[in-house]
């Protein structure tokens, strides 16, 4: 069986602290150098993740994401009926994957199947370097991922 | 006298709390202010750079935004080129102008259909646009990928750029590698020309700006990735000269600096480069505008998203020159020998002048760094149409008023430097 191929797409800031963990998580998947996946680092323009993810058979998208209450470095999965949201931006610099999602599908564009992985951020400063809490959940969020693409693959 | 503020939160300026409200100060049932805090963290940068060799700001400040980091790139070029006396040979120079290309084709085409065009359509963002008009919004994501080829093709990526180095660039295409992509340019053009066509049947409220100008100026051509700086006020002067006019200083509600032309407001980005160079336009760039309704300047900032346009059909012919014309060079970058000074440098970023100013030491090392976004420039200028806006529909709803004022900001789209995007989840665990 061929299945069409998939791309992991790391969201995130370098230099905002946690908003690192998605671009984190997607270089370690990198590593692994497996067949079939492609890997992207996106700071979340809807144009650039539109046109990673269009023709996948399966994007996961690697993002932070907060949580009330807060437990730092908590990992969730999620699909694309979680991700439908306001979507009202006075700038395109505040645009983000819930409008990527939805530009696709308006312009059916959008990957068979998308998911992500959400990681709970604690320290969303200007800084470079993970904050403890979230530094620790990136193992477990690599097998998340890579237990998706099993899956995906299998 | 009663007195009282309005808070309005505006959307998507920042997914983060606090990084994206709009204050309203009333007195007497008069709009006396209006403030904008838009999430500016320069300081961090500058002092981020400070120790570092002369040589990484291209990459790290490449980092500041992820919708204009060819003007990161090229400013923190331009001045540290300046501070060691190196001088780009003409086939780089222009190299790197065919890169800034990319970027305003991609900048202008992202805000042209996907956040300003709606406002004029009457829908509420692009997304619902594609379902009636998909036509028209594939259009702009065609245009918007002939910028981000041009980015990936000579910056190695359209995001942060790899390829860029202080000199010049690691790396030089062959003459025929460019095939390709001056095909995909050739097609981008007759879709940019079909862009200002478009934006000319919009409907237009009527709106003047007071403000002085102020734009680089690069004599002989439509200023981009070099220049010294010209106002309308009749300032001229070189980039070494942009902190004896131009000064920053905090205020209270933001943490974006704000910045005066010797003490006065004043607005950059592309009303101010279109009134102060027109003349420098190609000539099918200024027949598009002519046919547009554009005359030799625009102080409407509705109007903007027709000067965006032009400026479009601009960067893909100017493309399509430099290609033409291209030789690939003796070498990828001349050598940069750091010295002890001050270097400075300006280009305009699609939202308006960027200037960087770097000091350095003898080995290289930089002591003090210095960046001027348009964000800081422009925000004094936002905020006044903010408050004339809000002044003159003072008795609408938060709600309508928010909106109002979202259009108002989409007429700048302002650089939210490290705008960081958090899904803030609402999970039913029941």
């Amino acid at each position: 069986m061929t299945h069409r191929p998939a791309v992991v797409i790391g969201v995130g800031h370098p230099y905002r602290r946690d908003d690192a963990i998605g671009p984190t998580v997607a270089s370690e998947i990198a590593q692994l150098h497996l067949p079939g996946v492609r890997i992207v680092i996106s700071d979340g323009e809807p144009v650039s993740l539109l046109a990673a993810w269009e023709d996948t058979g399966l994007a996961i998208v690697v993002d932070a994401v907060r949580h009330e209450p807060p437990c730092p470095g908590r990992i969730h999965r999620l699909t694309a009926t979680h991700l439908a949201g306001d979507v009202s931006a006075a700038s395109s610099h505040g645009f983000g994957v819930p409008y990527a999602l939805l530009l696709s599908r308006a312009l059916n564009r959008q990957p068979s199947h998308l998911v992500m992985v959400g990681i709970e951020a604690a320290d969303t400063g200007a800084g470079s370097g993970l904050s403890e809490a979230v530094a620790a959940a990136v193992p477990a969020s690599v097998a998340a991922v890579r237990a998706e693409l099993d899956s995906h693959l299998r | 006298m009663s007195h009282r503020s309005r808070e309005l939160t505006v959307s998507g300026l920042s997914r983060v709390e606090g990084e994206g409200a709009l204050r309203l100060t009333m007195r007497g049932g008069q709009v006396e202010r209006a403030e904008l805090n838009i999430y500016e963290p320069p300081r961090f940068f500058e002092a981020f750079l400070r120790g570092r060799s002369y040589t990484e700001p291209p990459d790290i400040t490449a980092r500041i935004c992820g919708i204009c980091p060819v003007a990161y790139q090229t400013s923190a070029c331009n001045a540290i080129e300046q501070a060691c006396g190196a001088v780009l040979d003409p086939p780089l120079a222009e190299l790197r102008r065919l890169l800034y290309c990319g970027e305003w084709i991609s900048s202008h085409a992202l805000h042209i259909y996907f956040l300003h065009a709606p406002d004029f359509l009457g829908y509420p963002d692009a997304i619902t646009l594609a379902a009636d008009h998909r036509d028209v919004v594939e259009r702009g994501l065609e245009l918007k990928k002939a910028g981000n080829a041009i980015l990936e093709f000579l910056g190695g990526r359209a995001i942060h750029p790899v390829n860029v180095r202080v000199g010049g660039f690691y790396q030089v295409p062959a003459r025929g590698e460019f095939r390709p992509l001056a095909e995909r340019l050739r097609r981008a053009l007759d879709l940019a020309l079909g862009t200002v066509q478009w934006a000319a049947s919009f409907d237009f409220p009527e709106l003047e700006l007071g403000h002085d100008l102020l734009s680089a100026h690069d004599p002989g051509r439509y200023p981009i990735e070099s220049g010294g700086l010209r106002s309308a006020s009749g300032l001229s002067f070189p980039a070494g000269e942009f902190p004896d006019h131009v000064t920053e200083e905090q205020v209270p509600h933001s943490t974006a600096l704000h910045a005066t032309l010797d003490g006065h407001r004043y607005l950059a980005g592309p009303l101010a480069r279109y009134s102060l160079n027109s003349s420098a336009l190609s000539p099918a760039a200024r027949e598009a505008a002519a046919s547009a309704g554009l005359g030799q300047g625009c102080r409407n900032p509705f109007r903007s998203v027709l000067v965006r346009a032009v400026e479009v059909v601009y960067a893909v012919e100017e493309a399509l020159r430099i290609i033409g014309s291209y030789q690939r060079p003796d070498r990828p970058a001349v050598p940069v020998t750091p010295r002890p000074g001050t270097g400075h440098g300006v280009s305009e970023a699609p939202r308006g002048v960027l200037y960087h100013r770097y000091a350095l030491d003898a080995d290289g090392l930089i002591n003090a760094a210095t960046i001027i976004p348009p964000t800081s420039q422009n925000q004094a200028a936002i905020e006044d149409d903010l408050r004339q806006v809000a002044e003159a529909n003072r008795g609408l709803g938060d709600g309508a008023l928010t909106s109002l004022c979202e259009r108002v900001i989409r007429n700048y789209d302002p650089c939210i430097s490290c705008a960081a995007h958090f899904l803030t989840l609402t999970v039913d665990r029941a």
